[in-house]
Order: structure tokens, then sequence, then C-alpha cells
């Protein structure tokens, strides 16, 4: 019932790899965006908004998938929008699972970028001021670099924690073979499936190693981009 | 201008003369660091304009409020605030190169000259020492070609060892390049050596202005320095230089003064500040004392002093000194202002407190 030639662990390897990218790819920015507005802005709603970005981090992941694909199902209104629009279909695609992957793992991310901007001195901003910087200019040189760590770590730890993202990614992706089936969900298959138990054992060893390599490279990368930084 | 904070008013109209440093002094609290915000624009005040070579930068009753970046003040902060992730040179070509001015005033390799910066260029900041970081900082605040340079007690954060490798430069920059500067301090020293005019802050208020010879003059800088540093600052060309005895003169009003003094060729410009507890008045001359200085002037005020004693204020000349003398003294001396007195100056007294000044400022 595999059409692809690879070896089952391999297909869920690569397919767990491409969509903790291209989820990281995609929500980087907008983590960035969000943990320079919930650190530094003022605005009324704030606390709202702060209470949004850390949601999946208390939501049943089924939920969260169940919410998006009343949002970006077929026929949902922003899923036939982008559909005619772009020709992008999000429901039961790899693209769709970066998605869930990527709302999932967002209040990691915001969380590590926010705690290292909260560390940039105010004060570096102003002497940057004085010195002729424009609001974009300051941020671009000067916020950026020193909050490098704090991205790297987000980047990082989001990637490890999305290789494993398995509820919102079932319900909104669904479990396509060679599609959406990333390791969590080919080892939950395996584990379905009479006699699949020594590929379940070498799925969920795969998964092990990889968590823990992540964490290792978030580690010394962020130790080494510190000294780097002269922190 | 008006700012007010929570638990503090500031209430200052200041105006600065240019060139020259203006030291703006007071007590910690006393508002300086405000003030200097406001002028450089990282803090809004409630009511007031601040005007710099007659354009407005901020105007609260019309609502202008030139952005920070658009002002082209250089700001030299107490912390030096360095950019970690850069080293000294990008540091110092970061103001370079977002200059807002036509032309360029101070270049990269006058300034990194002036300021001793050349081993440095490669290091990033983590490995300079403090008084280092506080070149840097001015060096890049420099080649920012800012219309004025704020210094906010750029030397309060280093020891005395850290601040020799920094006054002496800020002398060099006074007298080398015309930027106006506005020095923030709250120590005294520090305004003898490189002032041209202060103005003392008190509790958000600015008490006096003046140039620095008659600002020392001001009873309620007392209450600030302290009694042991009160002494009128004169000050004087120098007249004749002896190398091998280390003593040099200079005119004082009419008179003439030998000071201790090395290093400084004839025709230089010196201030000197004359400590009110080291001047001793004599009601007749006197013969076979060591003092080198013996100085016919006139008795002008007598005010109490600290702790009982009388501060007695002559005219040596023309130029105002200060004394100190006991109570007892003055009864015994019988001094009212318009007598007739010797005023006895050690001219070894005067080390250590002997300045010298840009020529002709």
């Amino acid at each position: 019932m595999n059409a692809s030639p690879e070896s089952p662990e391999l297909e869920a390897l690569r397919l767990s790899l491409e969509v903790a990218v291209r989820s990281v790819g995609f929500s980087l920015p907008l983590a960035v965006l969000a943990a320079w507005v919930l650190t530094r802005a003022r605005f009324p709603g704030r606390l709202l908004l702060d209470a949004f970005v850390h949601l999946p981090l208390v939501l049943p992941p089924v939920a969260v998938g169940y919410v998006l694909l009343l949002l970006f199902g077929a026929r949902a209104p922003l899923g036939a929008w982008l559909r005619t629009e772009f020709g992008v279909q999000l429901a039961f695609t790899t693209a769709g699972a970066a998605l869930a992957t990527a709302v999932m793992t967002f209040p990691l991310m915001v969380r590590a970028i926010r705690l290292s901007l909260e560390h940039v001195d105010l004060g570096l901003e102003d002497a940057a001021r004085t010195l002729g910087a424009a609001p974009l200019d300051r941020f671009l040189s000067i916020t950026l670099p020193l909050m490098l760590p704090g991205i790297l770590a987000g980047a990082v730890t989001a990637f490890a924690a999305g290789l494993g993202e398995f509820g919102a990614v079932i319900t909104f992706a669904s479990n396509v073979p060679g599609v959406t089936r990333t390791l969590p969900l080919a080892l939950y298959t395996a584990m379905q499936s009479p006699g699949g138990d020594a590929l379940a054992l070498r799925l969920a060893l795969l998964s092990f190693a990889l968590g823990l390599l992540g964490l290792l490279a978030a580690e010394l990368l962020v130790r080494r981009v510190r000294r780097y930084l002269g922190g | 201008m008006l700012k007010q904070l929570p638990g503090f008013r500031l209430d200052a109209t200041l105006t600065a003369p240019t060139p020259g440093v203006i030291a703006l002094f007071g007590r910690s609290g006393s508002g300086k660091s405000t003030l200097t915000n406001v002028i450089a624009g990282l803090l809004t005040p409630d009511v007031g304009t601040v005007t710099l070579d007659g354009e407005q930068l901020t105007d609260m009753r019309q609502g202008i409020v030139v952005p920070v970046e658009r002002r082209r003040i250089g700001y030299v902060f107490q912390d030096a605030r360095l950019f970690p992730h850069l080293s000294v040179a990008r540091n110092l070509r970061y103001g370079e190169r977002r200059r807002r001015a036509a032309s360029t005033v101070s270049g990269f390799d006058e300034v990194v000259a002036l300021l001793g910066l050349t081993p440095l260029l490669q290091k990033k900041p983590r490995q300079l020492s403090g008084g280092e970081r506080q070149r840097v900082s001015l060096g890049r605040a420099l080649l920012s070609q800012p219309r004025l340079l704020l210094l906010d007690e750029p030397l309060a954060s280093l020891d005395v060892a850290r601040r020799e490798e920094v006054l002496p430069y800020l002398v060099a920059l006074r007298d080398r390049l015309s930027i106006p500067m506005v020095y923030v301090s709250h120590q005294f020293e520090e305004v003898l050596r490189l002032a041209t005019h202060l103005v003392l802050l008190e509790g958000g208020r600015v008490l006096a202005e003046g140039p620095v010879d008659e600002m020392s003059l001001y009873p309620a800088l007392q209450d600030i320095i302290g009694p042991d540093l009160v002494g009128a600052v004169v000050e004087g060309l120098v007249t004749r230089v002896n190398t091998e005895t280390g003593s040099a003169e200079l005119a004082l009003g009419t008179g003439t003064l030998q000071v201790s003094l090395r290093d400084v060729p004839v025709g230089a410009r010196v201030r000197l500040q004359l400590l009110a507890r080291d001047v001793i008045l004599a009601t007749q001359p006197v013969q076979g004392l060591s003092v080198r200085n013996a100085l016919a002037s006139t008795v002008i005020a007598i005010a109490d002093d600290w702790f009982g004693a009388a501060l007695v204020r002559v005219d040596v000349g023309g130029a105002i000194v200060l004394a100190r003398i006991t109570q007892d003294a003055l009864r015994a001396l019988r001094l009212r202002p318009g007598d007739a007195v010797w005023t006895l100056i050690k001219a070894v007294s005067t080390r250590g407190h002997t300045f010298t000044l840009a020529p002709g400022n």
C-alpha cells in the first residue's frame, strides 16, 4: 500500500523534517513580530493577545486542528478563498501539516524570543537614536542582532517540538502516507497495525534521538551566538 | 521648560552660550540628567521649548517635538552604551554612516587619533576597560557630526585611575574641536578642568549660572561641594616660568601670583582655584614668612561661614579671592568691609588646583 520506494521510517523522517522546517519558516517572522508587540507595544487588548498567542499550549491539539479545519477546510471561507485566489489547499496536505505544527509551536517560539528581547537594553536603542538611527533601522541594526540567541533558541525548540506534533496534524491534515504521515503519525499507525511492533519501536527511538539532538543543538548554538554577541 | 515625573519636577530656564563647555552641576536628583534628556529629545517636557542654533527642537505649545534621531545632538552616556555585537571600529562607524550633517567636521582618522583609539579598533566592547569604553563612546558620538555634544557624567562609573584615561582627552576635545558641549557632573574638579560656564541645579531648578570664576563665589555652591572645596577661581596668563624650581608666575588682577606649576609655557591661560581655607589675611605687611605671595587687597564683604568661621571676600587688584578665617581671628583683626589687608597665598597650596584653559576662551 506504500507507493513510494522509501522505507516507512525514512519517509516519516523526511516528512517530519519537511513539516518542521516549513512550519518554522512560516512562523518565525510572525513570532518575532508577536514577541516585539507583546514586549514593547502598549495598547488595549495586549493581555488578550498574549493569552491568544499562548492558547495552543493549553488547548487539546485536536481542538486546534479542528479550528483550523473550520477556518481552512476545503469549504470553509478562508480555505475556499485561498484555493480560488492562489490555488493553495491546506487541509490534508503537507503544507496543512506544517500550518498545524506552526500554530502548535508558535507559543514556544514567542516565549523564547520574548525572553531575549526583554534582555535587550533599551538604553542601547536610545544610544542608536542619538546617533541618527530611525526606528526600523534601530530594530534591524541593534535589536534584532541582540535578540538572535532567543530567535535561534525559539526556532530550534519549535523545530524539535514540531517534529513530533500529532493531534493538530492528524485532525487538520489527516494521516496520508507520503503526504502527512510524519514520525508520530507513522508510529501511531504502526502501533495500530498487527505485527507493527518492531517498526513502532524503531520510529520511537528515531523520535527520541531527533528530540535529544535538537535540544542539544539549540543549547550549543545559543551559547555560540551569545559569545559572538559579547554577552 | 517644565517636566513633571512622579515625585519630581524640573523647572529650568537656561540659555547656554556656544561654543564652550557648559557644566550642569548639582547633587544627584537635582535634575541634571532629566534636563539633558529633554535637550536630547529622549524625554518630552510637559511645557517648554528647546532651541538649538535658532532651530525649534521642542515647542510644546506648537506641538513640535523633533525626533531624537533628527536632532543631531550627540550623547555620551554614563554607561557608554557601546553596541556589544559590534567591534569598536563598527561602533564608531555606526554614527558616521547615519550622520545627517551636510559636511564632515570630525573625520574618522582624526577622531581615532585624537582619542587614542587606534589599538582598540578591532576589539569588542567587552574587551575594553571602562575608560576605553568612554573614549569609544565619545568618538562614536563625535563621528555622527553633532551640533552639540551632551555628556552625562561620563566619568561617574569610573575609578580615579580610569578617569585619567578619559579626562585629558576631554580637555583635548574642548581645545581642538569647536563643538559646544554640555557636561553633566557632580564632581567639582571635573568642572574646574573642563567647563567654561557653570549652571547650578538644585531640586529641579536652576539656582544660578555664569562663568566658572564668577560662580565659584556663589554662596550656595558650598552646600553642594562641601565647605572644604570652597575657594575663588581665578584665571590668568602665565607670565614667567621657572622650570628649575617648578614655579611660575601669572597675572592676577593688577598683581602677580607665584604658583607651583610645571609643563606650562609662558602665555598659557590657566585657571586656578585658591581654596578659601588656604588663604591668609594680614592687616600689616609681614616679614620672615615662607609665604611667596603677599598681595595688597581690600575687604569687600564678610559672611558667616560653616562651623562658625567667617568667609571674607577680598579684592586683589581687581580679582576676587575668598579667605576663610575663624571668628576669633575676625575679632582680633577687627576686619570691616573697606579695610586694606594683605592677602597671603602659599605658592605650594596651588599645586593640583591649577588647570590649563583653551587659549582665548
